[in-house]
């Protein structure tokens, strides 16, 4: 029997996000004494398959058909399930990512099954009588559930970030294998037509440097010196909800549960309170140095370093201070 | 055209959640409640569509009978048929949802005709499941995509829906990968798709007349099973103040060496 990971992949190049789906599967394959097995999906799976063994994997199936020319959930979710039909696996995973997600709830939906997305945890021994237990997360990470799941195939994701990812200490084999699904061809209805680039270089989601600003900043304009710094530092600016809804900003530079989660080496919090909606957005940079007037707000508390200020003085002073280091 | 929302009613959070005593659900005695705003998003470009294209938008919730307050929201910004699915527990489990809201929309179909698209939030605010669109969907038999933030209707081929499509966008670091999805569909959608609007006073007071149609339904329990709710263990640091107002400027440029951010 056997563990099988879902492996993403952008035409070839692998996410770093499957190698946490391996990291995390590994032990638990081991406690639940299950193969651990991947699986890649489509036009250039097999470039994205090479690294899969070092990671643990110790079958690695390569999925074509010619209707994966591109993601697909609908496609992608029928294939993990004729694949588990013909391996006989019993758990499904894949790393909670936007399509990691979505491709094990077709699954689910597929094989009627449940399917618990986003753990943190998982013991496969679970309260003793067959059903295994987790801990996921809840608002984005603000709020842990204990879930006691009761499957005939356990199909979970692991929240993104949770682990780190990491090679084995002793490559598996890797071995790959042709897997030719038999795909209706109207399941192209949901694969990617077309793709459109807007910026290319560093995102927000890539950026070493995030500088954020929130209501305290004050309009759209004031974000000047804000942006100012980023570009100073090589970064890219994000803000708050509040800044979206009041039309200051384009959503995309939206840090929070319902924008982008970012992971930078540091990121400059401004004017910013930190509810709950921000601070899981902003939780998994390295370092947070928050500037605020309010010496009590929730992200000055929450942060690593502090600067307690007017942002209007302080943003312009640092890049200035930047400035004349360099020069 | 003929549009579905499903909304989920989710308390409104500050800077803080906490958990009832018994770990089932959040503590909402000082809290407000509000439509998950992916949903809210989702409401507005349904509004908006059917301005664009004429045609009535239904939204759909399963929750409390208290979740009333939510579809009458939903009219005050312009929605036309509003159905409760009453539940007595605190959340059903994804499968049990989907699985009611399926039939419930089947029946809906069944009288007033075919809804040409289905909206759903990308996930609830407050589960999280990521999943109860993608299974409603597929038990229509319908094409669904999730993640979507940008939404166009040929409106030439609305004539004969059957042989309409409808283009969606879903970002990705850096752009957006575009899907070509033949109605009826379903979407999953993000907050940033658009910006809701606020009620307008005649809206307020129209949806106080609006009709809540009561859809009772019984369905499986799934096999996903809540034990209890808490809190992460937060790392408690030490915040180290590097100075008030912009003479603290050298000390976070320090920092900033340190890290090694300084290009």
């Amino acid at each position: 029997m056997s563990l099988l990971v879902v492996c993403d992949h952008d035409r070839g190049s692998l996410s770093e996000a499957s190698l946490e789906a391996l990291t995390f599967a590994r032990p638990l394959a081991v406690a639940a004494d299950l193969e651990l097995v991947a699986v890649v999906i489509g036009e250039g799976a097999e470039a994205a398959a090479v690294d899969l063994g070092a990671h643990g994997a110790e079958t690695v199936y390569v999925a074509s058909h010619p209707v994966l020319t591109d993601f697909g959930p609908e496609a992608w979710g029928e294939t993990v399930v004729q694949l588990v039909h013909s391996t006989g696996a019993t758990v499904v995973l894949a790393c909670g990512t936007d399509r990691g997600n979505e491709v094990v709830a077709q699954v689910a939906a597929r094989l009627n099954q449940p399917f618990v997305a986003n753990c943190r945890s998982i013991d496969p021994v679970g309260d003793g009588s067959g059903n295994w237990t987790m801990t996921r997360v809840q608002w984005g990470g603000s709020l842990l559930e204990d879930t006691t799941l009761t499957a005939d195939v356990h199909l979970v994701t692991v929240a993104h970030h949770a682990v780190e990812a990491a090679a084995a200490d002793t490559p598996a084999p890797g071995n790959l294998y042709a897997f030719s699904p038999n795909l209706d061809d109207t399941l192209a209805r949901t694969v990617v037509t077309d793709r459109v680039v807007l910026t290319k270089g560093i995102t927000l989601s890539t950026a070493p440097v995030v500088v954020g600003g929130g209501r305290g900043v004050g309009s759209a304009e004031a974000f000047a010196p804000l942006e100012e710094l980023a570009t100073e530092l090589g970064g890219v600016v994000g803000c708050s909800r509040a800044v979206t809804n009041n039309g200051w900003r384009p959503h995309s530079d939206q840090v929070g549960q319902t924008g982008t989660r970012i992971a930078p080496e540091i990121y400059i919090a401004s004017g910013i309170s930190g509810a709950i909606q921000h601070w899981v957005g902003a939780m998994a940079a390295k370092n947070i140095l928050a500037i605020n007037t309010d010496q009590e707000a929730n992200m000055v508390t929450r942060a690593g370093h502090a600067v307690i200020g007017d942002l209007h003085q302080v943003i312009p002073a640092i890049t200035e201070e930047v400035r004349r280091r360099r020069s | 055209m003929r549009i579905l929302v499903c909304v989920k009613r989710v308390p409104a959070p500050g800077a803080r959640i906490n958990v009832t005593v018994d770990g089932q659900t959040v503590d909402a005695t000082h809290l407000g409640f509000t439509t998950s705003p992916h949903e809210e998003c989702a409401v507005e470009e349904a509004v908006q569509l059917a301005e664009t294209h004429g045609g009535e938008v239904t939204v759909m919730t399963l929750g409390p009978t208290e979740a009333e307050e939510q579809l009458r929201y939903a009219a005050s910004v312009g929605v036309h048929h509003l159905v409760l699915i009453p539940i007595d527990e605190v959340d059903w489990d994804p499968q049990r949802t989907a699985a009611a809201l399926a039939e419930a929309i089947v029946e809906v179909e069944t009288t007033h005709g075919a809804f040409d698209l289905i909206l759903f939030g990308n996930e609830s605010a407050d589960a999280g499941g990521f999943q109860v669109g993608v299974r409603v969907a597929n038990r229509l038999d319908r094409p669904m995509v999730n993640g979507i933030k940008g939404i166009e209707v040929d409106s030439d081929e609305l004539t004969d829906v059957s042989t309409g499509v409808v283009s969606a966008r879903r970002e990705i670091d850096g752009g957006f990968e575009v899907y070509e999805l033949p109605m009826p569909a379903v979407l999953g959608v993000k907050e940033g798709l658009n910006l809701p609007r606020y009620p307008t006073m005649k809206g307020r007071l129209a949806s106080k007349k609006a009709v809540v149609i009561t859809d009772e339904r019984v369905a499986d329990v799934g096999g996903q099973t809540r034990v209890r709710l808490h809190r992460p263990v937060e790392q408690i640091s030490e915040t180290v103040i590097l100075g008030t107002g912009p003479e603290a400027a050298p000390a976070v440029v320090d920092l900033l060496e340190e890290l090694g951010v300084l290009p």
